[in-house]
């Protein structure tokens, strides 16, 4: 059963406050007597320890980076989203609000997003008084831009590193309190179980990357804010060691797992070139701004793009769509690209990319221009391919940028697992089944510093006084003997495949089969594919070396078998629902004109998976999503 | 059009932080130079496996020159010899066919080897929790537009905000010392409206806690020749001058407690 989301009372614009306000409150002197167990220092899990250590609890977090700032949120260019309204031009709490909502095509909680929008304007407050260097105009006010088609300029940035900027500011934070003893930080800790007791969360078990030490930390709460888990794409562009291992082994001990198949493809990324490929670039979205987007129309024509004249381009979303022409959103740029290429229309060594051609705005606003606007990217470009994208056009690809679904949680952040929360990119929250652009920094500093913050002490009063569970507890030490054994077991397989290997291959069938466009064949056929192959896995598996030292091969032995669940899981989400929308495209459920087409009459809900057990494939929970402030309409771009 | 290379790899391979270490001998051929100086090692790692032996640890995780992650010693030089550049944002097209390259870890008294080219750069983080940082609670912030800040500033604190925190000014240092980073942390907060209330206490906390652990600038430069994000060497004068404006003020202050 799908506990109660916990949605409070009362109007919309309202629910926030009188929701802060009804929570029970830990008295100041007693929440030091509480221990918060924080995995993952990214935007999330940073600004959480942090603000919860400057609250007064007892903190303990996580990660297995060597520090809190390489976290994959350091990678982010493009900006965050608040609605401040500095530029006048008509937004406000209220329209971040509705185009969330309906960004995310109707599939996440309207409660949830109002008040990510009424929080991003504290955020932008709160990174600027922590000295993040935000971009400024010459009369010292902090700059905007329209960002991704949004209709007014609410996107804040610090050139084009603001993941960068943003999360050295939570970084700071953090390391603040780790040197006034407040938070102890543990790096390099893995966590590989989550210890579950009479139903509640009460702690973790991880595992030491340099020493392979397994050790047990018991808490009065968990929070899990470690990121997205693109990476079952194999090649996507998130860091190459971004997992879904945390948010799986929660799965695996009762929480739910939400809406698995809602996965955003970002259009503008550089294509792979060969099978070494170990990762994706993504380009900035700005770009589309003034390149346009083309293949020759002939699928045998192999003539250099200078050589190609005018009449025989295929400016394909230009013609599909006359009115936002190259700048239809994300999804759809992405599926028209994925058709031509398809087609056999694609360019390059490899033939799989389409032209975004700079070459109309070179000639009309000149190399300076250009330059300015554009000049770091274009070097970034440079720098991976070889070409200049001044004198040849640049190629672009689809490829995997950021996951909707995670872990289920109601409003207070918590999943279904008492005293277990997620926050950040691992959990479902906020962005239905689309993500704008700009809205996943804004999400997950709003979880870290303002949402848990608040909520967490209403499940933590219960607890007063009451010790958490003694890591000596046959709990701990069973999750300690399962990592122990998993280790051992795939040091013991001696196969003839690295976990690499395995993990590539996975990447090419979840991408065929579960990519941008799915249909009911393709997944069932998907499912079988998958299932055998993770067999052939974990009989062939090679992991060399041993658990005492650093090993990597063996970390990513433990990642990839999570993946291959997931997967499945993925598969049967997108396979149940029987309707196209957002990041989610099911080929039967189209317009004449390809357009995705929604069924909010038996779609409108989240499908929570709650696990059974490894051969037993997971049973779906609904939360019926209501809409009272937003009224759901189809899109068109035309 | 790609072309093919046929590379001899020495790289350092040892196994854990007290252990012996040596040069092992790699053939790496075939390798497109399309490929990434990382997935030429992935490719090396994936050929060892097959061949039973125990795959090489190197630091990586980003791949777009952000993280900081990265960096290994490339014929003597750290991130490799093209300026400005991290370690995975190398292509293999800067290379030429029948090279010998010399792959080595960081190399530095405070930065201890994890293994093979893994070394341990946590001393990086003792200097940010010294006083990294400018003290703001969560709630207490203004609204973001009270404080003006000319661009001209905060353009200079996002250059110097812009360090990944890899180490290589450490690395490439003859002395291994700590400047160029901490003075790139330093300056973006001391450069704010928002940092002054702890400019002084700041400075001296982490210019004290980062002689801690590396060794002293004696201005050769190499620092920021290393740098893959070219951090200006300017911010090392910009720590010392408030360095001794820090010893000053605070003795001052602490005569009138
Ligand atoms: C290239 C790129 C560009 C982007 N650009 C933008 C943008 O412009 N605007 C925007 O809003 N969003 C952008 N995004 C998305 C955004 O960056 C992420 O969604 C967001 O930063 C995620 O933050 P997080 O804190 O949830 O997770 P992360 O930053 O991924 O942090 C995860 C943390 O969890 C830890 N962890 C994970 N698993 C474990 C485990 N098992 N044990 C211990 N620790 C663990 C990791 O060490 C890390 O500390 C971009 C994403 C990409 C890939
Ligand atoms: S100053 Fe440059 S070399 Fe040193 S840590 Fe920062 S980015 Fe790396
Ligand atoms: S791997 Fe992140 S900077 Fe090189």
């Amino acid at each position: 059963m799908l506990p109660n989301a916990s949605i409070p009372e009362g109007p919309i614009a309202d629910k926030w406050d009188s929701h802060k306000f009804n929570v029970k409150l830990v008295n100041p002197a007693n929440k030091r007597k509480f221990k918060i167990l924080v995995v993952g220092t990214g935007l999330a899990g940073a600004s959480a320890a942090a603000t919860l250590a400057e609250l007064g609890y007892n903190v303990e977090a996580f990660t297995f980076h060597d520090t809190p700032r390489r976290a994959h949120s350091i990678a982010a260019q493009g900006g965050i989203n608040a609605a401040k309204n500095y530029r006048n031009d008509g937004d406000s709490v209220h329209r971040l609000f509705y185009d969330t909502v309906k960004g995310g095509d109707y599939r996440s909680r309207e409660a949830n997003v109002y008040r990510l929008a009424q929080v991003s304007v504290e955020i932008i407050d709160q990174m600027t008084a922590q000295g993040v260097p935000f971009a400024r105009e010459y009369g010292g006010l902090l700059d905007n831009r329209s960002f991704g088609g949004a209709q007014v300029s609410r996107t804040f940035y610090a050139r084009g590193q603001t993941g960068q900027q943003l999360l050295i500011g939570a970084y700071q934070q953090l390391m603040r309190q780790v040197g006034l003893g407040k938070v102890k930080l543990h790096t390099q800790a893995e966590l590989l179980d989550v210890v579950v007791k009479d139903g509640r969360a009460v702690g973790i078990v991880t595992r030491h990357l340099t020493t392979g030490q397994v050790s047990s930390h018991s808490g009065h709460a968990v929070v899990l804010a470690t990121g997205g888990y693109g990476n079952v794409f194999y090649l996507s562009t998130n860091a190459m060691t971004c997992n879904v291992t945390a948010a799986w082994r929660a799965h695996r001990k009762g929480a739910y797992f939400a809406n698995p198949c809602y996965t955003q493809i970002h259009p503008t990324c550089i294509p792979a070139s060969d099978d070494f490929q170990s990762k994706l670039t993504l380009m900035s979205e700005s770009l589309r701004n003034d390149g346009r987007i083309w293949v020759p129309r002939d699928r045998d024509d192999v003539r250099s793009a200078d050589k190609i004249p005018e009449a025989e381009r295929y400016y394909f979303l230009e013609e599909k769509y006359p009115t936002f022409g190259n700048l239809v959103p994300r999804d759809v740029a992405s599926r028209n690209a994925k058709t031509v290429v398809d087609e056999g229309r694609g360019v390059g060594p490899a033939r799989n990319g389409v032209y975004l051609d700079f070459s109309d705005v070179l000639k009309r606003d000149g190399v300076k221009v250009v330059e300015e606007k554009y000049g770091n990217l274009l070097e970034m470009y440079e720098r991976i391919t070889g070409e200049d994208p001044q004198k040849v056009p640049m190629r672009i690809y689809p490829a995997t940028h950021y996951t909707m679904g995670g872990l289920w949680v109601d409003y207070n952040l918590m999943t279904n697992v008492p005293g277990l929360y997620s926050a950040g990119e691992a959990n479902f929250s906020d962005h239905g089944a689309n993500r704008l652009g700009a809205s996943a920094l804004m999400q997950g500093l709003a979880d870290g510093y303002f949402v848990l913050p608040a909520t967490i002490g209403n499940y933590l009063t219960d607890f007063l006084n009451k010790p958490p569970v003694s890591t000596d507890d046959p709990v701990f030490q069973q999750a300690e003997a399962g990592v122990r054994d998993q280790m051992n077991h795939f040091l013991s397989i001696g196969g003839t495949h690295s976990p690499e290997h395995f993990h590539r291959e996975l990447g090419k069938l979840v991408w065929e089969y579960i990519g941008m466009a799915r249909n009911e064949s393709g997944l069932q056929k998907a499912i079988g594919e998958i299932r055998a192959l993770r067999d052939e896995f974990w009989k062939d598996v090679r992991v060399l070396g041993t658990n005492e030292s650093l090993n990597s091969s063996l970390e990513k032995a433990g990642r990839v078998a999570d993946f291959f669940e997931l997967a499945e899981l993925m598969a049967r989400d997108a396979l149940t629902r029987e309707e196209s929308c957002g990041g989610h495209f099911r080929e039967e459920y189209q317009d004449p004109d390809g357009e995705a087409l929604r069924n909010d009459d038996d779609f409108a809900h989240v499908s929570a998976w709650g696990w059974n057990d490894a051969d037993t494939p997971q049973t779906e929970h609904r939360e019926k999503l209501e809409f009272e402030y937003v009224k759901l309409t189809q899109r068109s771009y035309k | 059009m790609s072309k093919i290379l046929n590379l001899t790899l020495q790289v350092w391979r040892q196994a854990g932080p007290n252990k012996p270490g040596t040069f092992e001998t790699y053939q790496a051929n075939g390798i497109s130079d399309d490929a990434s100086f990382l997935e030429m090692l992935d490719i090396v790692n994936e050929r060892l496996i097959a061949d039973n032996k125990i795959p090489i640890e190197f630091p990586h995780d980003c791949r777009e020159g952000i993280c900081g992650t990265c960096g290994v010693m490339i014929n003597g030089q750290a991130h490799g010899h093209e300026r400005g550049t991290a370690t995975c944002q190398l292509h293999m097209r800067k290379f030429s066919d029948g090279d010998t390259i010399v792959v080595e870890p960081w190399r530095a008294k405070a930065f201890p080897i994890v293994r093979d080219l893994v070394v341990d750069r946590s001393p990086l983080d003792a200097v940010i929790a010294a006083g990294g940082f400018i003290t703001a609670p969560t709630g207490t912030a203004n609204d973001a537009n009270d404080i003006r800040i000319p661009k001209e500033v905060a353009d200079s604190a996002m250059d110097a905000a812009a360090c990944i925190g890899c180490g290589a000014c450490v690395a490439a240092c003859p002395n291994s010392a700590g400047q160029l980073f901490t003075s790139a942390k330093i300056w973006h907060l001391n450069s704010l409206p928002q940092g002054q209330a702890e400019r002084y206490k700041r400075t001296e906390a982490m210019v004290e806690t980062m002689e801690q652990f590396f060794g002293s600038c004696t201005n050769h430069g190499e620092c920021s020749e290393a740098c893959p994000k070219e951090i200006s060497l300017d911010f090392i004068a910009y720590m010392n001058r408030d360095y001794i404006k820090a010893k000053v003020k605070n003795r001052r202050l602490a005569s009138q407690s």
